[in-house]
């Protein structure tokens, strides 16, 4: 399941050239921009049908936090 | 002296009325005299407009109404008296990159921002309800001028309405029906709660409107208020900006 998430999210910022691991804090990928966060929400809208609020998913730092935060809405 | 944009004595029908930009639209159409029908999915907030809305000289009614349900529609048009005016407001955005758009949600944004609308007006003209020199008004969006990340399909719903509302204008015009549309800019009313926009951003991004602020839900009704209204007489199939001139830059 976790590894199934972190490929989602290497797709979804067109990460190629390397593993992402779930301690990763996300926000510091150089992929990552307004753009790329419009598009992981989207994502987990799509893949997991849990909408996270723009107030909880501010908050979330590591992609475990992400990955515990759509656990916890399903 | 005369008053101007008075809507006194005039039977206007307004969709998607329980908040925002279309609940702003009842009660200034209200303040100026309107006769109002207000319709949305959710009665209880309906009821909380009309609190806001009843005076002792005027009549408005509520009416129930999933816009999607073709039942609901029929039930609709049949109750209403024919009209001198109609607000087109109800509507959907959902903001996703197209590779993060399903199928669903496709089909959820034109049913409810074009095919919803196309029913409706086929309707309430077919059966004799909107009266000679009518004003009919589409709320459309500056998202169709201006494009903006993440809003693609949103933006092709628009895009159809405007299609639309010009074709309808010169279709009705014999009857001196007016059909217009206002595309605001972005005009914030909770409607962006779960896109992954965060309040930071959202601020930021204001800076992009050269007047310096985001549009209010009264921007939108003032200019209502002036379409339906018989001092626009000579305005038909117009796509009307109103957006603090973000579609300038």
């Amino acid at each position: 399941m976790e590894e199934k998430f972190l490929e989602l999210f290497k797709e979804t910022l067109d990460i190629e050239d390397r593993e992402l691991k779930m301690s990763d804090r996300f926000r510091d990928y150089e992929e990552w921009d307004s753009i790329a966060n419009l598009s992981v929400v989207a994502m987990i809208d799509v893949e997991y049908e849990v909408i996270i609020e723009n107030s909880v998913f501010k908050e979330l730092q590591t992609l475990q936090e992400l990955w515990d935060s759509i656990q916890s809405k399903k | 002296m005369q008053h101007l944009f008075s809507l006194e004595g005039k039977k206007i029908l307004i969709t998607g009325a329980s908040g925002g930009i279309g609940e702003s639209v009842a009660l200034t159409s209200g303040l100026q005299g309107a006769e109002l029908t207000i319709s949305a999915r959710n009665q209880e907030r309906l009821n909380e407009v009309l609190k806001d809305l009843l005076t002792d000289s005027v009549r408005h009614t509520t009416i129930p109404c999933d816009l999607s349900s073709a039942a609901d529609l029929d039930a609709l048009v049949e109750s209403l008296e024919p009209l001198d005016g109609v607000v087109l407001n109800a509507g959907a955005v959902k903001l996703a990159p197209i590779a993060f758009i399903n199928d669903a949600t496709v089909d959820e944004l034109f049913e409810i921002n074009v095919q919803s609308s196309i029913r409706l007006m086929q309707r309430l003209i077919r059966k004799k309800k909107i009266k000679k020199g009518a004003s009919l008004v589409f709320i459309s969006s500056i998202s169709t001028q201006k494009a903006t990340i993440g809003n693609a399909v949103y933006n092709a719903t628009k895009g159809a309405v405007n299609a639309f509302v010009k074709s309808l204008a010169l279709e009705l015009a014999a009857k001196q029906i007016r059909v217009n549309a206002i595309m605001p800019g972005f005009v914030p009313t909770g409607i962006l709660k779960t896109s992954g926009i965060s309040k930071e951003e959202l601020d930021a991004h204001q800076k992009n409107y050269p007047l310096g602020r985001y549009g209010k839900p009264e921007d939108v009704a003032y200019l209502c208020v002036y379409l339906l209204s018989d001092q626009a007489s000579w305005m038909t199939g117009a796509l009307l900006n109103l957006d603090g001139g973000f579609s300038l830059k």
